[in-house]
């Protein structure tokens, strides 16, 4: 394999796990709830989907389980950021902090042991286009969903109604309460979706990339998809741009790693993802007031009241 | 059925002080599910947990050790929250100190006379932590860059960079492979009391909790700082240069978390190696919340949390269950402890959802 279908397609494996947790933080910020709990629920999917393909020794009980786990993680932020209107920035970090410790706690007894993993798995015909199906079609079966969710998601929140009525909420949820859309449980609804997309996120990790359970392996990824956010501007399509950034900085590391060429240390490679992410946020504050121009969601971080 | 809170007219009375006191029965009633869980009588492990922080002097002097480091990060999230800037790093601001101090400790203060060596090995984590908060600092004022991303990705950076240096450059010559710098010689270690491992560290952060109360309380300065945190808009009213005290709040806040490391390194470890960056910078922000980002209260709170995981550890010890419970709890406790403040501005009520 030459090293450019190998970079190209590592770099693909390696910011799956960064895109579904933005595409679904992405959800939740349209709808005005901001999670910063995406690492707690990342650890949280990683370990239930490891314990679930452990223990029923099957891989897909083990994404139901994570899917699960890190839907029910949201509704812990959904029930104190919504109902309680707590403010959301302590809410989300106190998830990431349950998170850490919860996933540290019941992890003990899986540390060092091996599961079923998820293995490449070649799409027929489209795997045996040159380049393209090296790069695109011959992976493992957890990245496949997101070539259709980046298009599905977009045209969900701009082409559809219900998608209309998210945004609505995250622009303005007085007059979206006005018109009879239910503030409340959209924010929930997609609160908790966006949680089951870091679930996703997390199972991707341990069942898939560096399969097993291992402390704080989500190693920042959900922060960095926080960032990803921001980058992308709240869009899904954009997001894939950032993830994929963070793909190849990761497939440079693997890349320098087995060609074992030492221009760049290693521990310079290893700050590289945390690094970019900063960079990736100055530069959207940089371009944003010459050319594009997305706000957040007008009502990001605000509890809703209803006034009466 | 839906929640629905409604603002109280008149403020909590006594029931202000049984609320959170309320909020922590219940963590620990929840907390309780995990014991039975694991399989343990929960009375008897919240028993076990008690004499393990409280039951022996020394017992508790750990809990006075573990809370040293807390002490600090408290302080350093408690004081950037005061501006509303929410200070995630102090975790690598603190790794970051404890390179500073180290360094200096490897390579300078042994050609110094003994205090002034320790004075600059302190003085050096506390410049190395307050520049690593600086950098979010300008991020945030001159690029608008979200400082609790910046201090977060900036806390792997460090914790990557220290492990370079004790894997690497630093690492002692004589210690057949152990990752870790050569000890600090003793004339360069913080004094101990009372054959316990208490350090002059702990007075240190005492000391810097009353200072960054007085600071707050009474100065110009702390006042404006309050403004700030208030109200931006009224700050801006005011004529309060906002940019120049976020670079100063970051500075500061950083320079906490980096006398945490120093401290640790000068009082506990003597050395560079794993398990300086041991969480006591997250472990800090639940501190600083708990106490309403109150700088005396922090200390206090430092020491029930250093109680709870020393407590932790002595679970592990005697049943076997895992020490990161002290975590757990940590995490229902603050959970609880926030959702129980919202019943001092609202009352909570269920209804049936209305129709428009």
């Amino acid at each position: 394999m030459s090293s450019f279908v190998f970079i190209a397609s590592v770099t693909i494996y390696s910011s799956m796990a960064v895109l579904y947790a933005t595409l679904g933080e992405i959800i939740t910020e349209r709808s005005g709830v901001l999670n910063l709990g995406v690492e707690g629920m990342m650890l949280v999917g990683a370990l239930s989907g490891f314990t679930g393909a452990y223990l029923f020794k099957n891989l897909w009980m083990g994404l139901a389980m994570a899917v699960m786990a890190g839907g029910a993680m949201a509704l812990i932020h959904a029930f104190f950021s919504i109902s309680l209107r707590v403010n959301q920035v302590v809410s989300g970090l106190a998830l990431t902090i349950l998170g850490t410790g919860l996933t540290n706690f019941f992890g003990r007894p899986m540390l060092g042991k091996t599961a079923l993993r998820f293995t490449s798995c070649k799409i027929p015909l489209l795997s045996k286009v040159p380049f393209v199906g090296k790069v695109f079609f011959s992976q493992n079966p957890l990245v496949y969903p997101a070539y259709l969710l980046v298009p599905l998601l977009s045209f969900y929140l701009y082409r559809t109604h219900t998608g209309l009525s998210l945004r609505a909420v995250g622009e303005s949820p007085s007059a979206s309460d006005t018109v009879g859309i239910s503030v409340t449980r959209t924010r929930y609804i997609s609160t908790v979706v966006g949680g089951a997309f870091a679930g996703f996120a997390g199972a991707y990790l341990s069942l898939g990339y560096i399969p097993g359970w291992k402390e704080g392996m989500t190693a920042g990824q959900g922060w960095i998809a926080i960032a990803m956010v921001i980058f992308a501007m709240w869009d899904p399509v954009r997001a894939v741009i950032g993830s994929l950034l963070f793909g190849f900085i990761n497939a440079l590391q693997f890349y320098f790693q087995i060609s074992a060429s030492a221009w760049i240390p290693a521990y310079i490679l290893k700050m590289l993802p945390y690094l970019l992410t900063i960079a990736v946020l100055l530069a959207v504050s940089g371009w944003r007031n010459r050319w594009f121009n997305t706000p957040p969601p007008a009502a990001l971080m605000l509890p809703y009241e209803r006034e009466s | 059925m839906e929640i629905q809170l409604k603002r109280r007219l008149q403020p909590l009375g006594v029931a202000k002080f049984l609320l959170p006191l309320g909020s922590i029965l219940v963590a620990l009633t929840l907390g309780g599910g995990l014991f039975i869980v694991s399989g343990v009588n929960p009375f008897f492990a919240y028993w076990e947990m008690m004499r393990g922080a409280f039951g022996t002097f020394y017992n508790f002097s750990e809990v006075i050790v573990r809370a040293t480091p807390l002490i600090f990060c408290a302080l350093s999230v408690a004081i950037a929250g005061k501006m509303q800037l929410w200070n995630i790093g102090a975790e690598g601001q603190l790794v970051v100190g404890g390179m500073a101090g180290m360094g200096t400790g490897l390579f300078i203060a042994p050609h110094l006379p003994p205090v002034i060596g320790i004075t600059a090995m302190l003085v050096a984590g506390l410049l190395g932590g307050g520049m690593w908060g600086l950098i979010s600092g300008v991020l945030r004022a001159r690029w608008n860059v979200s400082e609790i991303i910046s201090t977060l990705m900036l806390n792997y950076v460090a914790i990557i960079w220290m492990e370079h240096l004790y894997f690497g450059p630093w690492r002692d010559p004589a210690g057949r492979g152990f990752p870790g710098t050569a000890m600090l010689p003793d004339a360069l270690r913080l004094p101990r009391f009372w054959g316990t491992r208490i350090h002059l560290g702990f007075f240190l952060s005492l000391l810097a909790a009353f200072f960054v109360w007085g600071v707050l309380k009474y100065t110009k300065w702390g006042y404006q700082i309050n403004v700030i945190g208030e109200s931006q808009k009224a700050a801006r009213y005011a004529g309060f240069p906002i940019d120049r005290n976020i670079l100063i709040i970051m500075f500061l806040s950083g320079a906490l978390a980096g006398l945490s490391g120093i401290s640790e390194i000068a009082g506990i470890h003597f050395r560079l190696q794993q398990g300086l960056a041991a969480g006591n910078g997250y472990v800090g922000i639940i501190v600083a919340w708990l106490a309403s980002l109150d700088p005396l209260l922090s200390a206090v709170i430092s020491i029930l949390l250093g109680a709870l995981m020393v407590g932790g550890d002595q679970l592990q010890i005697i049943m076997h269950i895992p020490s990161s419970i002290g975590l757990v709890l940590e995490g229902i406790i603050l959970f609880c402890v926030i959702g129980g403040k919202v019943f001092q501005t609202y009352t909570l009520s269920f209804v049936r959802e209305e129709h428009l």
